[in-house]
């Protein structure tokens, strides 16, 4: 479903991922986990096609086209999504009429008709149900005057009008507390199919008790340098990412010796 | 060159020849003023840069223009303004036509409606109420510097009037379409009264419509009185053609506990300058400013706004935004005044606008003069572009990016019209600014006449 | 605790000037009243050569066909500009090379105004330009400066010693046609500092210029020019004060500032003239033009200000952004105590592409003082990708003064990204009192909350002057409190 390969991306001239590979296939859950500033937003980033950061190597396909050719609407047509870190406040645009848009465009991308009034609505109701998001909500501005939890819990929501293959969640357990991390987690299980592919940013390890993971990678100065199952993230929480960083310098370093 | 003399000559033959109609035909109370007005108009002459409320607006456009003499309506002029028809849908209003500012002749001259609000002709209101209209008349004018408010006080011949007695309703809105129409290019003045008594309660929808193609230029005064404890509420579609010009000059003044809202809505029209005072006269009052324009072309568009506080315990608000496309330009001029024993004030105001092209231009001027120390006074201003990320929002979730663009300036506007309390008036004006937005032709779909 | 704040504020308008002495030495001055004669007679005074002369005579013959400006939020009675002395100069032997060839009672002075000129007393790492009324007195740290390429030294000696450089900067940035005071103090202005920082030379001091205004009916015209050539770098910190005495006096100033290619200056002003007394009698007239052009690509131009003098003071440090990429800066506390006037704040001009300004002004009103920020914030048609920020804060401490904002933003790029903020507001009864429930009284508790206030621009300030511009806003504004 999606190869990254050695993929490098600069942000005014500081390269941040610095050959980076991961293959998720349908399905899988993959939770990418690291330290701050080890590049994890960026891949976010570059996923979705935000132009901050500049890709200069690497390839990105997804369901066989290539990703970074494409627009960030296309991508999302063809059903990436990312749940934003920080989810944008618009006001004066309606949580109404902006899922109405995305889905209708997401429809003609599909060459499906627009959905009625009455099915939009039934499904809005449908959905605020799963993410147990209050209904007031989506009869404000899209995001405006809403708490930090609020806005995750409305990110899972249009996670769930929208139906993703591929859903990049990016750091969405920041600033939730405890029973709000239950329903946005539940919330993302409960809309996954079974061929929903899911990558997780994180920085803990508590979201990954709700969301399992098959593979756990670290991410680590803009590379992936360990790669393993669910008990990795358990393994990071005890011991931190202190470990990582000397093992991922260590390595560094025997370089620079052998070349000498 | 100084274009001001001609003008000023053209205007003191215009005032000249239309003595002998305006003394003949027109109310003995606005005779009254006229020659001095006049003088004083003399005196200040044409406002250009240097008079800080017109830094930003260059009148010249449409004062240096030969119009044709002192217009005074014919019957028969009215036989087009009868074709007219406004329906906003579900919108349930009371409405009266203006044609060039002159009400109809005829029974409608002051009619009232159920609930006891009087509304009608300046010229039928002089005789019904003198006292009345003897009370109000000319006492709300504050600027004393822009020669164009004498100038309509010496020319203005009739006008709207309204009148709410202490304690009346009308739950409707009442609805006033100014209609220009001609076959000749006329400079159009005219006057307005508006009178809420004690505990009254009303609102007007005024909307602007140029319905020939003609050259022309409207210099408006609306006086207001909100008594105590009461409510007034006015909203202006301003929709003329580009060959159009309207200047208003709108004065609020406000009693203790009163309530009073102007929100201007400015989408066509080749220079329109909306300038609004709200004189807080007294305790425990509220006032509210906003102003939005979609400008393009060669529109230039300008808002003034005072806000007087000379009163404690009051609170205002000014929100006007703008968006400005192709060559056009705008101009905002806002300033909270806090009178030295008005304490406990909460005064705020804000402009925001985005600039959309190469040539377009906007200078606003947020100000805050204040006097008393027991206040929260704060006003923001931004010229700029739609948010990066937000639009980035939009897209990540498959929006295209023009569609995405147009959603955010509608969200922009709609920041704005969401204050206007009607609701199915709210949803057409955010309908036509919609369409403004698509650029579409953002008539009403009722409307015979196909301005845009 | 309403009435508690009351008292308090009351009497923090009594606080008292600290610098109104009166130095008595001998002055020799030109008789009152100006024509070209006396224009003349100062061009002759200061041994000046003939362009020089042409000058000044240009812009006083222009000076004749102009209005004294009447658009900004002040209330000044009229001025008589024939009853002013338009030179003063403390006698001395000329060109005092060393400290021992100047006079006692002026190193007396100085050493009272806490500006001692006998090097090794002073600040490390500052050099001094001192002025007397019309001339400066003497100049510290030359020639560790010189070594350096670094010309430091009054006006008159630049006008002898590096006409070239004179001839080149003089007026490029304020023309002699510029405005009513500016045109006066091209006509009339008697000394100043001059200083030339060369090509990639980071200037290793503070360099500072410390006005004292001595002689009764003088005005004083002071003109700075300051060159920062490619790639260098100054500090630069002007300070002044003035006796007291019960008739106005005037100051006329003109400073410009020239930032090459990737120079940076930063220009820093305690301003402390007398302000009147209490009841608004006496006290400088402050119109000062101030302005920067940020001349090569990446330059920088900072201004910093604390006006906490003068009654009245109308003055708008400004920045033209004509490199590519430069970057203006303009940091305002200004306090308005008693009958004090303030219309003070900067302008923008953003002509090059990529250019950065940033406004910060906090003003502080008390007394019956009035106190305006004005400020200009212009985008070019070709400024593409140009950005402020501007945040104009008023305090407001008792109900008899006044704070008002006046700016102008004028945009003509559609990349352009201008955002304007202002408050207006007294010190919050809740903080007040948050501070008395931890045992502050209130009277220290509203020195804090200024100085909190005021700590943004303050900061800006080198370090050695903050803490002295900090004890300055305390000075003036708090009386009792400290």
């Amino acid at each position: 479903m999606l190869q990254i390969n050695e993929l490098r991306a600069a942000i005014d001239d500081k390269e941040i991922l610095k050959g980076l590979t991961l293959e998720v296939k349908p399905g899988e859950i993959h939770a990418i986990m690291g330290p701050n500033g080890s590049g994890k937003s960026t891949l976010a980033n570059v996923l979705t096609g935000r132009d901050i950061a500049t890709v200069t190597h690497g390839s990105i396909i997804f369901e066989g086209r290539n990703l970074l050719e494409m627009s960030p609407e296309e991508r999302a047509r063809e059903g990436i999504f990312l749940s934003f870190q920080y989810p944008i406040e618009i006001p004066g645009v309606s949580m109404v009429n902006f899922m109405k848009t995305a889905i209708n465009e997401q429809r003609k991308h599909r060459g499906l008709d627009p959905l009625s009034a009455s099915e939009f609505l039934r499904q809005m109701r449908e959905k605020k149900e799963l993410v147990e998001i209050d209904s007031a909500l989506t009869n404000r501005s899209v995001n405006e005057g809403f708490s930090g939890g609020e806005k995750k819990k409305n990110e899972i929501f249009q996670m769930a009008m929208l139906e993703p293959r591929l859903a990049v969640l990016d750091e969405t357990d920041s600033g939730l507390d405890i029973d709000a991390l239950r329903i946005v987690a539940n919330g993302v299980n409960k809309i996954r199919r079974p061929d929903t592919s899911v990558i997780v940013i994180t920085h803990y390890q508590r979201l990954l008790e709700y969301i399992i993971p098959d593979y756990v990678h670290v991410l680590y100065d803009g590379r992936i340098v360990r790669s393993a199952g669910p008990e990795l993230a358990l393994e990071l929480e005890e011991r931190g990412y202190d470990w990582i960083r000397k093992e991922a310098d260590i390595t560094e370093e025997s370089w620079t010796t052998d070349q000498k | 060159m100084d274009y001001r003399p001609e003008v000023i000559d053209r205007l003191s033959s215009m005032f000249a020849t239309g003595r002998d109609t305006f003394l003949k035909d027109s109310p003995e109370l606005f005779n009254r003023y006229r020659e001095s007005a006049f003088g004083d108009f003399l005196h200040l002459g044409i406002p250009d840069r240097k008079n800080e409320a017109y830094k930003y607006t260059n009148l010249e456009k449409f004062l240096n223009h030969q119009y044709d003499d002192y217009y005074f309506p014919r019957p028969e002029d009215f036989r087009e303004a009868e074709r007219f028809h406004c329906e906003v849908e579900d919108l349930d209003v009371w409405n009266m036509v203006l044609l060039n500012g002159f009400f109809p002749n005829g029974e409608k001259g002051l009619v009232m409606l159920p609930g006891g609000i009087w509304v009608g002709s300046m010229r039928y209101a002089v005789k019904q109420f003198p006292a009345l209209v003897e009370k109000h008349y000319n006492r709300y004018i504050e600027d004393g510097n822009d020669g164009l408010i004498p100038l309509n006080t010496a020319l203005a011949s009739d006008g709207l009037f309204i009148y709410a007695p202490k304690n009346t309703v009308y739950t409707k809105p009442i609805q006033i379409v100014n209609l220009l129409h001609s076959d000749k290019d006329i400079f159009v003045q005219d006057r307005n009264l508006v009178v809420v008594e004690e505990g009254a309660q009303l609102s007007l929808l005024s909307c602007d419509h140029a319905i020939s193609p003609q050259r022309f230029l409207t210099n408006t005064i609306t006086e207001v009185y909100v008594g105590r404890n009461a409510r007034f509420e006015i909203i202006r579609v301003q929709n003329q053609h580009n060959n159009s010009g309207k200047i208003t000059h709108t004065f609020i003044h406000q009693e203790r506990d009163s309530y009073a809202s102007s929100n201007n809505v400015s989408l066509h029209g080749g220079l329109v300058r909306n300038a609004t005072w709200h004189h807080l006269g007294g305790e425990n009052s509220e006032t509210h400013s906003y102003g939005l324009f979609l400008a393009d072309k060669e529109q230039h568009i300008a808002n003034f706004v005072k806000v007087d506080h000379t009163a404690p315990n009051c609170n205002s608000t000014q929100l006007f935004k703008g968006v400005l496309d192709d060559k056009s330009s705008g101009a905002f001029n806002g300033r909270i005044m806090v009178h030295k024993d008005a304490q406990k004030t909460n005064a705020f105001q804000s402009n925001n606008n985005i600039i959309l092209s190469e040539t377009a231009r906007m200078d606003t001027k947020p100000q805050l003069e204040i006097y008393a120390d027991d206040v929260k006074c704060s006003h923001g201003a931004t010229v700029g572009q739609l948010d990066e990320n937000a639009l980035f929002y939009l897209r990540s979730r498959g929006i295209d990016a023009r569609e995405a663009r147009l959603m955010l300036m509608f969200g922009f506007a709609h920041e704005v019209i969401q204050n206007i309390p009607i609701e199915a008036l709210r949803e057409r004006i955010d309908d036509l600014v919609h369409k403004r937005l698509r650029g579409e032709l953002s008539r009403c779909a009722s409307c015979a006449v196909q301005c845009n | 605790m309403e009435k508690d704040q009351d008292k308090v504020l009351t009497e923090v308008t009594s606080g008292e000037y600290k610098y109104g002495f009166v130095t008595d030495i001998e002055t020799e001055v030109i008789p009152k009243g100006l024509t070209e004669d006396v224009v003349r007679l100062i061009s002759a005074k200061k041994e000046e050569p003939e362009w020089m002369l042409e000058f000044r005579l240009k812009a006083f013959r222009h000076w004749l066909t102009m209005k004294m400006p009447t658009w900004a939020h002040l209330t000044i009675p009229e001025i008589d500009f024939q009853e002013i002395i338009y030179y003063a100069a403390p006698v001395q032997k000329k060109g005092p090379d060393s400290l021992s060839d100047v006079d006692p009672e002026l190193l007396k002075t100085f050493d009272k105004l806490g500006i001692p000129l006998e090097e090794q007393k002073h600040l490390t790492g500052v050099a001094v330009d001192a002025v007397m009324d019309s001339i400066s007195v003497k100049t510290t740290f030359r020639e560790t400066l010189a070594e350096m390429g670094i010309i430091f030294c009054s006006f008159s000696e630049a006008v002898r010693e590096h006409p070239t450089l004179v001839q080149k900067y003089l007026a490029s940035v304020v023309p002699y046609t510029d405005n009513f005071f500016a045109t006066l103090n091209s006509a009339v202005f008697s000394d100043g500092s001059f200083c030339y920082i060369p090509k990639g030379v980071r200037c290793p001091m503070e360099l500072s210029t410390y006005f004292r205004i001595n002689t009764s009916n003088t005005g004083q015209f002071e003109r700075t020019l300051l060159i920062a050539d490619e790639e260098s770098y100054v500090s630069y910190l002007e300070g002044c004060t003035a006796p007291m005495r019960d008739e106005n006096q005037l100051h006329a100033a003109v400073v410009e500032i020239i930032a090459e290619r990737g120079a940076e200056v930063k220009y820093s002003t305690v301003q402390n003239w007398y302000p009147g007394d209490k009841n608004g009698k006496g006290g400088i007239y402050n119109f000062v033009t101030k302005r920067g052009i940020c001349k090569g690509d990446d330059s920088k131009i900072s201004w910093t200000q604390v006006e906490t003098g003068s009654a009245v003071t109308w003055k708008y440090p400004s920045c033209i952004l004509r490199g590519n990429n430069s970057t203006g800066e303009f940091y305002s506390v200004a306090v308005t105590n008693n009958y004090q006037q303030a219309d003070t704040g900067t302008k923008m001009i953003h002509i090059g592409k990529n250019t950065k300004s940033t406004i910060v002004s906090k003003g502080i009103s008390a007394g019956f003082g009035q106190n305006s920020y004005r400020g200009l914030v212009k985008v070019l048609g070709k400024a593409e990708g140009a950005r402020n920020f501007s945040q104009c804060d008023s305090l407001l401490l008792g109900d008899k003064c006044g704070a008002h904002t006046f700016p102008y933003i004028e945009v003509d790029n559609p990349t352009a990204i201008v955002e304007h903020e202002a408050t207006t507001s007294r010190i919050g009864e809740d903080q007040i009192f948050y501070c008395n429930q931890r045992g502050i009284s209130t009277e220290d508790a509203i020195g804090l909350i200024v100085n909190g206030y005021a700590r943004e621009v303050i900061n800006k300030l080198p370090m050695e002057f903050a803490v002295e511009a900090q004890k300055l806003l305390q000075i003036s504004l708090e009386g009792s409190v400290g």
